[in-house]
């Protein structure tokens, strides 16, 4: 089991969750050339090592979280919220990040 | 090398069937080939049978960084079909099928196919009358496909749970020339096959790189040395993007992810048939193994990976699906799960074709479909690489089709790979 480590509600299995996918995938400008979009849309790096990629707590607080995850251990090397505002005011509510 | 035969077999019996020779022999890798393929899986197995058999090649090498038949070869739940919908994918399982419906005789080993009909459940109207579309649609292209009520269902297959299902069943979409085979033996018929044609089939022997030069292959790095090549195809599986980076070529439509399968402690015959279904949310196929073992698997584990395990909620999910159609199954005891790595593409469909470099050739993106497709597959791509050219059959199975908005989806379901189940 993969336990992902939820910054709004703790260690939970991954079962809660639900996979996004590649989060470094960057969508172009909505009038940027098909091409940019047909990359954007159709291709992925499909790392094999650590990936940023995009998890759902769709059985728990239903945040979006962008996860550092070994695809080929499945180790978890950080957890964020996907949303940087949401981010910030968790910050604000904690303090500062913790050092890696 | 001995050709079986009744008379072979009975001939060795006299002296207690110690004698047979190998089956293949296991060279040291040559400084250069005509054309490596990478990979012996099936794909590549049957890709460099159909080359010296088809096309007359010689001086032709198999690359496999493990033992031949250790990737999705040997892990697959061996179902094999032609129910597709799509134009393009209709015509190329359906050529795939008639392969296999003579391939031991064509091999000269015992594949064990065996046509024993896909049997899928549907549960609603609406499922019912999408599979009579498709099944209407199967049959312009020569496929067979037959429907069978509750009463037929019934009879043929008496202890699904027709009782107390939470989504009762209603009727089956039967393709009775699908069944499944022995995959471990198509590995091997096809490796015996290939290497008695002069192919050199060479085991622990990875690549590592590759060296270009004016937009071709002209080296391959392997754990065993540099191997020189004039052509090369690219047969791996869920590597493919590892080896597409190799070759410094950037990205492609894929995306590597896990699927498990299942095996039950062998009982005694009690079915006939493959069976699948799916419906609210679940996707789960069974059939019974020739050792009576229950042989059965469902979803992907849905994150991306590269772990040849798999992880326990999907265990769980997978037993749910089979004790809710076959609750006679619930105390018999699981006795093997495993997994293997998918090349899930964006759309579901595979990729045989040409690459930006002149000497290279890819086959890649069989999602959950590549054990049914190995002959067809190993033919074409045999046809590809020799000619240099697609069969009009593989042309759209190229790596362009997106940006033409050619996507071949048979289930709708968009670019996003986990989904193409
Ligand atoms: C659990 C499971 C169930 C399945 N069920 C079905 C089914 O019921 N019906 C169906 O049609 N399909 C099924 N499939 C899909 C099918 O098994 C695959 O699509 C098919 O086997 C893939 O082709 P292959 O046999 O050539 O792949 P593989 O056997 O995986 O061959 C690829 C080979 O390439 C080698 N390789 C990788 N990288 C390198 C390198 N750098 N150098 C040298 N060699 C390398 C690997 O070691 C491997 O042996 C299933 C798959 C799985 C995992
Ligand atoms: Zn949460």
């Amino acid at each position: 089991m993969i336990r992902i480590d939820c910054p709004y509600c703790g260690e939970r299995d991954h079962a809660e969750f639900s996979y996004g996918g590649d989060a470094t995938v960057e969508y172009p400008a909505l009038d940027a050339p098909a091409e940019e979009w047909h990359d954007a849309v159709f291709l992925r790096e499909n790392v094999r090592g650590v990936q940023r990629e995009t998890w759902h707590h769709v059985n728990g607080c239903r945040m979006w979280l962008i996860v550092e995850r070994d695809t080929v251990t499945h180790e978890i090397h950080s957890v964020q919220p996907a949303h940087g505002g949401m981010a910030r005011s968790l910050n604000a509510h904690r303090g500062p990040e913790k050092p890696e | 090398m001995t050709r079986f035969s009744a008379w072979s077999v009975f001939k060795a019996g006299l002296s207690g069937q110690k004698n047979w020779d190998r089956q293949w022999r296991d060279p040291e890798p040559r400084p250069e080939y005509d054309v490596v393929i990478v990979g012996a899986g099936l794909h590549g197995l049957a890709t460099a049978y159909y080359l010296g058999k088809n096309h007359g090649a010689k001086n032709i090498a198999v690359l496999e960084k493990g033992w031949l038949g250790g990737g999705n070869a040997g892990r697959n739940t061996t179902i094999i079909r032609s129910n597709y919908m799509m134009p393009g994918n209709r015509q190329f399982y359906e050529h795939s099928l008639k392969l296999w419906e003579n391939l031991s005789h064509d091999l000269n080993y015992n594949v064990m196919f065996s046509q024993r009909a896909h049997v899928s459940l549907f549960h609603s109207p609406a499922a019912r009358d999408a599979a009579a579309r498709r099944y209407n649609l199967m049959r312009l292209t020569g496929s067979d496909g037959e429907f069978w009520d509750l009463a037929r269902l019934k009879k043929e297959i008496p202890h699904l749970n027709y009782n107390h299902a939470r989504f009762p069943i209603i009727g089956a979409a039967v393709q009775p020339r699908a069944g499944n085979a022995r995959h471990d033996a198509v590995a091997w018929g096809y490796a015996r096959g290939a290497d008695r044609q002069g192919v050199d089939i060479i085991q622990n022997c990875e690549v590592t790189g590759m060296e270009r030069e004016g937009g071709k292959v002209v080296s391959l790095q392997t754990s065993r040395g540099s191997i020189g090549v004039k052509k090369v195809g690219l047969a791996v599986a869920g590597n493919s993007s590892r080896l597409w980076q190799m070759a410094g070529l950037g990205r492609l439509p894929i995306e590597t992810h896990l699927l498990q399968a299942f095996v039950s402690e062998p009982i005694k015959p009690m079915l006939d048939q493959v069976v699948v279904y799916g419906v609210g949310g679940a996707h789960f196929y069974i059939s019974q193994s020739d050792k009576g073992g229950m042989v059965f698997g469902g979803d992907l584990d849905w994150y991306k990976s590269y772990a040849q395990r798999g992880n326990l909620p999907l265990v769980q999910d997978v037993s749910e699906c089979t004790t809710a159609i076959l609750p006679c199954l619930s105390r018999v005891r699981l006795l093997r799960h495993w997994a293997g790595l998918m090349d899930m593409s964006m759309d579901g469909s595979p990729f045989i074709c040409k690459t930006p470099l002149g000497n290279l050739y890819l086959n890649a993106g069989w999602n959950y479909g590549g054990f049914k497709a190995t002959p067809a597959s190993g033919w074409y791509f045999a046809d590809l690489i020799a000619n240099d050219r697609p069969d009009p059959t593989i042309g759209h199975f190229d790596l362009n089709r997106f940006s033409r908005g050619a996507n071949i989806d048979e289930r709708g379901a968009g670019p996003d790979p986990k989904l193409h189940g």
